[in-house]
């Protein structure tokens, strides 16, 4: 009913004005909130007005990174993509970027829909969107507090498969078997992506790995090559399923240590090759390149334009964001998983030993409450290569304590629960080198909340 | 004489869910520290326990893990974990491996898992639709001691039969089903918990309870020095501030 919609936009539109002008938070999930309340449909009444249609991004880690660099690749062919903000990836996160998008009537101003969809959310969000492209980047053991376990959100979207749009298109990371899995028996055509680069495979799976035992029969699964957590080239002895064959591969990487990497992406179907850089560190982030210049051609961007628009991504705040203080560099890492925390960790030393790390853990529903994951992190990476650790946030105890038992010596280890100083004291001991800042999600917005108060950032509507 | 402490920890990569290999670290590097030899056995599918270890431990792992778990222990173990408890061995099951330490778990299907009987316990799920008990857990210990604190996160509900006691009353959480606030169950020198987070880097005193216990095995008598617990007391005092339990004295 349009009237009802329109209604529906008046008042989210309303809403986002006053929460800003009274400087609420939650600005960015209440007016989706609102207009939903007015018009429960209003996220697949305004997305199917978008006229190159939508992109879903889900998975664990990468959302935000793969979703911003995305936008970035089709705003460089003119498109105007419509976005919802980092984190706010419910259905009222969407539907507030929807209604900010559209003007009074309902006419968006954007012409693509670009989504992070929450993990959970999936199977509710999916189907009103109509996505042309769904991208499955990877599933960890991550907020286990809030969806159980990690088999729950395969079957979610394995099970929500049956409201998707039959001509969908399905970009999955095929070196995770858990996506690898899930998005088995989706409608669409399948394009899955990976890497093959022996060269940087790791020694062996970490203990991390989430993915040691077939999802169909129970084997162990024997992996070729392992690049990041459970991902791999892999495959099952006793049921024979293994890696569906790739077609984006990463290949010939060349990492570039806390700098980014530069690597080739091979596309099957056409045999194009793009060399590709990017500032984005870690094999962790080939994988979100990887998965955007996949979803870019399935929206017909061409191979390259895609690898060029790569080049001059920044990262999305938090994301290897680099931050100038007093002449100084801050560069906030985020962390919330060990796989994730690990791959960090690796990036942050791989030019050498490092006067001080500072690492910010807090506990609130977007970190995660339950912080046991710290003890899965190989944190004995900074025994002997960082000479301190900082730690602060809500949960700075129990980090310390992991850092104590991987082998940092007591003085080391700096306990300091309030942001600002211990922000400060990391500047200090960083002498004027650069500074690593490894926080959960909470715990970045509120370092960013203080590096605001510096001058050093701008507000969060800015961003 | 140097003192000998062997650890067994039962399928690391299938039981591993809540960084259930700290609770190892934790008990490796505080008997190092006091000049104790550790040696760690990893035992994985398929493989038996030896049967001369003086400290066992099983995490806790997804539905699907611990089925895996749950039939390779019942087929194998039994009969070393109950020989070397009946020996005076200390056994710690956190989570899952606490509910395999019990008679059965009753999955949400309807399907029993079988367990070890080491403890007279079992677990129900109470079906699909059920909440899982999920959060920060804070449990007064029975005989007294600091308060054991953690995280708890599972969907069964576990019962104590007459020959198994409770670990601790409840403060904070909802421990073994939500209902009798009791939390945890012993026998001997036997231990099954809900709390992880993980357990023992948090819980010193209690970590040094299961270290001397298995130490008296073969070395009766045996007494360990204290050690700084500046940084433990941190991370303790965020949790019991949650609770509005005062910190530490
Ligand atoms: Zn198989």
């Amino acid at each position: 009913m349009r009237s009802r919609l329109t209604a529906a936009i008046a008042l989210g539109k309303a809403t986002a004005t006053l929460s800003r002008a009274l400087g609420w938070g939650g600005g960015t999930t209440v007016p989706g909130r609102v207009a939903r309340a007015v018009e429960p449909n209003v996220v697949g009444l305004l997305s199917a007005r978008l006229r190159l249609g939508s992109v879903v991004v889900a998975g664990t880690n990468g959302k935000t990174t793969t979703a911003h660099l995305l936008a970035h690749i089709v705003r460089a062919l003119g498109r105007s993509p419509v976005h919802n903000r980092a984190g706010a990836n419910l259905a009222a996160g969407i539907a507030s970027a929807l209604v900010a998008d559209a003007d009074v009537l309902g006419r968006p101003r954007g012409d693509l829909g670009i989504f992070e969809v929450d993990e959970a959310t999936v199977p509710r969000v999916v189907p009103a969107i109509a996505p042309r492209t769904a991208v499955f980047l990877n599933l960890f053991r991550d907020q286990l507090d809030r969806y159980g376990e990690i088999d729950a959100i395969a079957g979610l979207w394995r099970s929500g498969g049956a409201g998707w749009a039959p001509d969908l298109v399905v970009v999955a990371n095929a070196d995770d078997p858990l996506v690898a899995d899930a998005v088995r028996g989706l409608p669409g055509r399948l394009v899955p992506f990976g890497i093959e680069d022996e060269r940087h495979a790791r020694p062996a799976l970490e203990h991390t790995a989430e993915a040691r035992y077939c999802y169909r029969c129970g084997t162990a699964y024997i992996y070729g090559a392992t690049y990041f957590g459970h991902m791999g080239r892999w495959r099952c002895p006793g049921c024979g399923a293994a890696r569906p064959q790739l077609e984006f591969t990463a290949c010939d990487l060349a990492p570039l240590g806390p700098d980014g990497s530069e690597f080739a992406v091979r596309e099957r179907e056409t045999g194009g090759v793009a060399r590709v850089r990017t500032v984005l560190p870690g094999l962790y982030n080939v994988y979100n390149v990887l998965a955007a210049v996949a979803a870019a051609r399935s929206l017909g961007v061409p191979l390259d334009a895609a690898a060029r628009a790569v080049a001059s991504f920044t990262p999305a705040f938090g994301r290897a964001e680099r931050v100038p203080v007093d002449g100084r560099e801050v560069r906030l890492l985020l962390v919330k998983n060990p796989a994730g925390f690990n791959e960090v960790l690796r990036v942050v030393l791989s030019e050498g030993p490092l006067p001080v790390v500072l690492i910010a853990i807090n506990d609130q529903t977007a970190d995660g409450r339950d912080v046991s994951w710290l003890w899965d992190v190989d944190a004995e990476m900074l025994a002997g290569r960082a000479a301190r650790a900082v730690v602060t946030g809500l949960r700075a105890g129990d980090m310390a304590l992991r850092l104590r038992y991987a082998g940092l010596p007591r003085d080391a280890i700096e306990v300091e629960p309030a942001y600002d100083r211990a922000l400060k004291r990391a500047l200090d001991l960083a002498a004027g080198g650069r500074l690593y800042v490894l926080p959960t999600y909470t715990a970045m917005l509120a370092l960013r909340a203080v590096l605001r108060r510096w001058g050093a950032v701008r507000g969060f509507w800015a961003t | 004489m140097t003192l000998v402490l062997r650890i067994c920890h039962l399928y690391p990569d299938l039981l591993n869910l809540y960084g259930d290999r700290g609770n190892i670290m934790v008990l490796a590097q505080r008997a190092r520290w006091r000049g104790v030899d550790v040696a760690v056995v990893e035992v994985t599918l398929g493989r038996t326990a030896p049967g001369d270890a003086d400290l066992y431990f099983l995490g806790g792992g997804e539905d699907r893990q611990q089925r895996i778990a749950a039939d390779d222990l019942a087929a194998r173990q039994r009969g070393p974990l109950t020989d070397a408890a009946a020996a005076g061995a200390v056994v710690l099951g956190v989570c899952g491996g606490y509910q395999l330490l019990g008679r059965f778990y009753r999955s949400a299907d309807g399907r029993d898992l079988p367990g070890v009987g080491l403890l007279d316990l079992w677990t129900e799920h109470p079906g699909a639709g059920s909440r899982r008990l999920i959060g920060n857990l804070v449990v007064q210990p029975d005989g007294g001691g600091p308060a054991l604190i953690g995280f708890e996160n599972h969907g069964g509900r576990t019962y104590l039969g007459p020959g198994a006691r409770p670990l601790g009353r409840i403060v904070l959480g909802f421990g073994n089903n939500g209902r009798d606030g009791g939390e945890g169950g012993v026998a001997a020198h036997v231990y099954g918990t809900y709390l992880h987070g993980p357990l023992l880097p948090k819980n010193p005193v209690f970590a040094d309870r299961l270290i001397r216990e298995a130490l008296e095995r073969r070395h009766p008598g045996c007494e360990l020095a204290p050690l700084p617990e500046a940084l433990e007391k941190h991370a303790r005092a965020a949790v019991l501030a949650r609770a509005g339990r005062p910190a530490d004295a």
